[in-house]
């Protein structure tokens, strides 16, 4: 016999039932057949023998019905019938079905059948739009990635390779005028060779005038630095075309960090002047002057670490 | 127990020295009956070959794991010993050859070792050159277009990207950076080509970092889809310079040898117009190597026609080619050049497809 009071008396107050979740102001039913999904009288399965809801699936929603002459078949208890896809027909037939029925049930159903469909349009409007598709990332896969990019970074040596490309362009002549290099570069090697010799015959004559610059220091610097002058015109009239454009293009940043390249090759320049020739040190006040005509020879012996500590 | 394993693995070492002959002798290719033989020209210690192991005796075949590791590390030692007296042999030569040595070998290296490609491009190739000249690139070789870049995100980008974006902008001239308002590209693909954009760059965005890049060339051109790492904003870079400047900066597209390279090349070089403004001293640089892109954008001097220097402005990053795909960005129905397959393609270390 069906009891609808003694059953709900059991599962719905007082004892267990195991579709229902209970949270601090409300008491949910989880039971798939239940109408409205809260934990009530009028809206748990178990506790009403005539009984309808609305279920969905895959896109189609029926209704189901159970009414207490088959109570006593479990297996056919629920009546399944098949909801048109027009809303108002849908409606129609929920009405001709649930005819003569609490009024309770035939209201809840149509709300239920209205938000069903409602979401089930939304469904079909996300599909319309853009899908975000998510791609697994393998962990392994990633590192093994991470390392060989690490690798081919060492492999590339990119400020090498960059420096090598635009000494090439420039080179090709693709710069034009604008830096006033000669283009052939054994031209401008047989200059240098030029200029060794020079510089070196000079440093012969200089040798004799700084022992006497030295021995002057105390008395007449400046004249004697005058005179310096004049010897190194030569030296700068072949340098000073390049040096000066050098510094004319020189932003100021750059010009910052080239001085402070000069300091560093000077210091070398006097380490190995002091280590090349005999006891040249002569007034500082000519080095200043003197670092210009040596720059370009310096830059020769000491062109590998000069470059290192420029690139990063 | 430790008593009783001492004399046992003495035993063991004695056999060991023995079972070291015919062992040592098997992996070299040496599996027919005369193994026994070729030890006893060998070895120093030449034992009889009364221990007569069968010749198909390997290391792996010891059961017992200790005793295997044993004899494997030993196997490893009279390896690297061998090798040590081979260097030390050579060397010997070498020095008593003096002038006359051999020149030194070349290091094997994985761009020396790389396995040969049927689609590395010829630079005298007519047919590349023909292609060249009609594909979607050519208007632009042909100064007929300039190049317009519109930057996007994905939807919603967090500060790091949006912070990469505007950098990107400032480095590729005439480019414009978008909020994408969670738009569909397809839709955006139109409004672009109505207002004479040349390029779509959309940078992906996952957990704060960008990650991914979709390069699309408009006029119906190839979409390339790129996986970037290692980003480094300018304010990450060491010893940077100033900002750059308006100016175009030079392009250097390096080791993009296949075919597949080129193509990427191009892509990458139509990004930037046509006449570089030298005056600017700026270069960007998309280096290739082991199918890893580098971009770099630098400013440079010449110190002399040796001697240049390079500083680091701009931001840097790698990237990796994913897929390449004809025609405007349509990831379903679109005709796919080139796609990475893993499975294919990382297998072989040597072998790389850009």
């Amino acid at each position: 016999m069906q009891h609808d009071d003694v059953i709900w008396d059991i599962i719905g107050n007082k004892q267990f039932c195991s579709f229902k979740v209970k949270t601090k102001s409300q008491g949910f039913c989880r039971n798939e057949y239940n109408i409205t999904g809260l934990c009530n009288r009028s809206s748990c399965p178990l506790a009403n023998s005539q009984y309808a809801t609305i279920r969905e699936e895959k896109g189609q929603c029926f209704l189901y019905m159970k009414v207490i002459e088959r109570a006593a078949f479990p297996a056919k208890m629920w009546e399944k019938v098949k909801l048109s896809k027009n809303y108002e027909k849908a409606l129609e037939q929920i009405d001709e079905n649930l005819i003569y029925w609490p009024r309770f049930i035939r209201h809840k159903c149509k709300q239920r059948f209205t938000k069903i469909t409602q979401y089930l349009i939304r469904m079909r409007k996300l599909v319309l739009k853009r899908q975000r598709k998510l791609v697994p990332l393998s962990r392994k896969v990633e590192r093994r990635e991470k390392r060989k990019e690490e690798k081919a970074l060492i492999a590339a040596q990119l400020d090498n390779a960059i420096e090598k490309e635009l000494l090439e362009r420039l080179k090709q002549g693709t710069y034009g005028d604008i830096y006033n290099f000669p283009v052939h570069a054994f031209d401008r090697a047989l200059e240098q060779q030029d200029a060794d010799s020079e510089s070196e015959s000079e440093e012969e004559e200089e040798e004799v005038d700084d022992e006497d610059v030295g021995k002057r220091e105390f008395v007449a610097d400046e004249e004697v630095e005058e005179s310096d002058l004049s010897d190194f015109e030569e030296m700068n009239k072949l340098r000073t075309s390049s040096d000066e454009e050098d510094q004319d293009e020189e932003e100021e940043e750059s010009s910052e960090e080239e001085e402070e390249d000069e300091e560093e090759e000077e210091e070398m320049e006097t380490k190995t002047k002091a280590s090349r020739s005999k006891g040249k040190s002569p007034a500082n006040g000519s080095v200043a002057r003197k670092k210009r005509a040596y720059v370009e020879i310096e830059y020769e012996q000491e062109t590998e670490p000069a470059s290192k500590s420029r690139t990063t | 127990m430790d008593i009783t394993e001492v004399p046992v693995s003495q035993d063991s070492t004695g056999k060991k020295k023995k079972n070291k002959k015919p062992k040592k002798k098997s992996p070299e290719g040496n599996a027919e009956g005369s193994g026994v033989e070729k030890e006893e020209e060998k070895m120093e210690k030449s034992e009889p070959g009364a221990a007569a192991f069968p010749p198909t005796f390997s290391v792996s075949e010891i059961k017992n794991k200790q005793r295997r590791h044993l004899m494997f590390m030993k196997f490893k030692q009279e390896k690297r010993k061998q090798k040590m007296q081979l260097k030390k042999k050579k060397k010997k030569e070498r020095e008593a050859l003096g002038d006359k040595a051999p020149p030194k070998e070349v290091p094997k290296t994985i761009e020396n070792q790389r396995v040969f490609d049927e689609t590395m491009v010829d630079p005298e190739d007519e047919e590349v050159a023909f292609d060249e000249g009609t594909d979607e690139f050519s208007a632009y070789f042909n100064g007929l277009t300039n190049p317009k870049v519109l930057i996007t995100t994905s939807d919603r980008p967090r500060g790091r990207t949006v912070k990469f974006c505007e950098q990107l902008a400032t480095v590729i001239p005439n480019a414009h950076v978008y909020y994408r308002r969670g738009l569909a590209l397809k839709r955006v693909i139109p409004q672009c080509v109505a207002r004479n954009f040349t390029y779509l760059m959309v940078i992906n965005e996952d957990r704060k970092m960008p990650n991914g890049m979709v390069l699309c060339h408009l006029p119906d051109g190839p979409t390339a889809h790129f996986k970037i790492s290692s980003v480094r904003l300018r304010k990450e870079m060491k010893r940077r310079g100033k900002d750059p400047t308006e100016h175009s900066p030079e392009v250097i597209l390096n080791n993009f040898s296949t075919r597949l390279g080129h193509s990427i090349g191009r892509l990458f070089a139509a990004l930037f117009p046509q006449d570089p403004q030298f005056v600017g001293r700026q270069v960007a640089t998309f280096h290739n190597q082991r199918d890893f892109v580098f971009f770099r954008f630098h400013r440079y001097i010449f110190k002399n026609e040796k001697k240049v220097g390079i500083q680091e402005l701009g931001p840097r990053f790698t990237l990796k080619l994913r897929s390449l795909q004809k025609g405007t960005f349509d990831s379903k129905f679109g005709e796919y050049e080139w796609v990475l397959k893993r499975h294919e393609m990382d297998a072989c270390r040597r072998k790389f497809q850009l």
